[in-house]
């Protein structure tokens, strides 16, 4: 059969002394005692004072980015809305006659988006779903507030909070073909 | 001639014994609070932690240095947690046997102070009529072994008040430990009374002084007595009564505020006063081997009194140390040890240092 019996040996009388026992438990005490008392490397890492390196691909809260140029790249399209698994996300559109989006060639940018930071599971699917890249999970991983409100964050603080993220800036190229077709001969290069 | 020595003899003693008493009271339970947050500072460093650094008093912002210093160290964390355990809503369930647990805490915290009464602490203060201990006994030792087994008590009629398995299993434990480990415990100090010829603490100070530290002369019954204190006090790596990993917290585990607060001062005390008991009777006392006439000016006595603590300190962090070097004894292991090992040693030992006292040197 596969089942091995391990045959114990007999302690020796010096091992029934507990006196080896005592031995190996003191020098191991000393070692560590050694190390965090005496040369002052204890293996804490005393939270809000250090921190600690989140890592790249890390999932912390979503933040919308703006893009080089320091405008919103949001479109109001809600699929992050309609994607989000705990209905964390809550867009507003501008509406037939809202305020235009604040790049030139975009069709929308939201009058208002609120993710709930309590409600919010830090999936990364608003971000993966997102056709501007427009979202991103960045590394922040300890919201506080002191009321609900408080934590619900709004377009202004998720803006500033997400920075810019640089990307192809789809609109201001479809801008610049459209306006390369009004010139002729049409470039080439 | 002050005003103090128109007083009639009697009414001198009063006094004099009072005022030994609230210091030694306050003394030691100082030394309680500090036992605790030396066992939580050299807990944590051995375990690569850092221990209690937080607590900080608003009068720390105005001393410069040293307020961040004693703050790291966690100097302040006793009184939070005196305070804490005051102000804790003092709990009592419902299916206690109520008078047995209010009655549980006290028996359990008063037998450990009352052992300080007979240790001599310290020579003299002032004039050579006024000695350092409390109450100097002729029977000192029979004294403690009394009051130190009411301890028991404590902590079985918890595990019984409290009406639930746990603490009912933490109490049977702790009486089956206790008194096993107390007779290996009496046993060991006959063989050094033996070699002093006298009962009195006093007294064994005064040979060891002359003779050397009876650790010298009685190893063996030092072992025993230092393993037997462990297992008395119910300190790793005999703290069966306690063992959170698999009773909760043993006979305690009922208790909150105050009442719990007792228990742990109570264990704590009972350990300081193992540690005086055993620089008392092996570690001689309040002497250094060139320091060991009774005081002739207030500072020599105040330096015997620091000489005491200083040695009573080494104990009690030996006694902090051994908790992370030995996993918990099995209980049938602890019950060998016990009856099979240390009682047959201690008689042992008694019959050899009657025989070498006999016919060696009488």
């Amino acid at each position: 059969m596969s089942t091995k019996i391990v045959d114990r040996k007999p302690l020796s009388f010096f091992e029934n002394s507990y006196l080896p026992t005592l031995m190996s438990g003191l020098k191991v005490t000393w070692k560590h005692f050694k190390k965090s008392a005496l040369q002052g490397r204890p293996l804490t890492m005393e939270y809000p004072e250090q921190k600690w390196v989140v890592p790249q691909g890390y999932r912390g809260a979503p933040y919308l980015v703006k893009d080089q140029e320091g405008s919103t790249k949001c479109v109001s399209c809600q699929l992050c809305e309609f994607v989000c698994p705990p209905k964390a996300i809550r867009i507003t559109p501008p509406g037939p006659n809202g305020a235009p989006a604040d790049r030139r060639n975009a069709e929308k940018a939201p009058a208002e988006f609120e993710i709930n930071m309590l409600r919010c599971i830090f999936c990364g699917l608003c971000q993966e779903v997102c056709p501007e890249e427009a979202i991103f999970l960045q590394k922040d991983y300890s919201l506080t507030g002191e009321s609900r409100e408080e934590m619900v964050y709004g377009k202004a603080k998720l803006l500033q909070m997400g920075g810019t993220h640089g990307g192809i800036q789809k609109w201001k190229h479809k801008l610049e073909e459209a306006e390369a077709q009004e010139v002729f001969p049409v470039r080439t290069n | 001639m002050n005003l103090f020595d128109y007083l009639e003899p009697t009414t001198q003693f009063v006094i004099f014994s009072a005022i030994k008493i609230l210091i030694v009271f306050g003394v030691t339970m100082t030394f309680v609070a500090y036992a605790v947050l030396a066992e939580r500072k050299i807990s944590a460093w051995i375990q690569d932690r850092v221990g209690p650094n937080r607590t900080a008093p608003p009068i720390t912002k105005f001393i410069p240095i040293l307020g961040p210093m004693l703050v790291r160290l966690g100097i302040f964390q006793p009184m939070a947690d005196g305070l804490k355990f005051l102000l804790k809503e003092d709990f009592t369930p419902a299916y206690v046997r109520k008078v047995y647990f209010w009655l549980a805490p006290a028996i359990a915290v008063i037998p450990a102070f009352l052992t300080f009464a007979v240790i001599p602490f310290g020579s003299t203060l002032g004039n050579p009529d006024n000695k350092m201990v409390i109450a100097d006994l002729n029977v000192g030792v029979l004294y403690t072994f009394g009051i130190v087994s009411l301890g028991v008590y404590g902590i079985v009629l918890a595990g019984y008040a409290a009406n639930s398995k746990y603490p009912f299993l933490g109490g049977i434990r702790s009486s089956a430990q206790m008194i096993s480990y107390e007779i290996a415990m009496g046993m060991s100090v006959v063989a050094v009374f033996m070699v002093v010829g006298d009962l009195n603490l006093g007294a064994v100070v005064q040979y060891q002084a002359k003779h050397g530290w009876m650790v010298l002369h009685q190893p063996l019954a030092f072992a025993i007595f230092l393993i037997a204190a462990f297992a008395e006090t119910n300190r790793l790596p005999f703290d069966l009564p306690e063992s959170e990993s698999e009773l909760v917290g043993g006979y305690h585990t009922e208790y909150s505020s105050m009442k719990f607060a007792l228990f742990f001062l109570g264990e704590y005390a009972a350990m300081i006063s193992a540690s005086a008991m055993m620089v008392t009777l092996f570690f001689g006392g309040w002497t250094l081997p060139f320091l060991s006439e009774p005081a002739s000016s207030l500072l020599v006595g105040l330096l015997h009194i620091a000489i005491f603590i200083a040695k009573l300190v080494v104990l009690l962090v030996v006694f902090i140390w051994v908790r992370w070097m030995l996993p918990r004894f099995r209980y049938d292991q602890l019950m060998d040890l016990g009856w099979r090992r240390f009682i047959p040693l201690a008689l042992g030992n008694i019959l050899a240092t009657a025989l070498v006292l006999a016919f060696i040197s009488p």
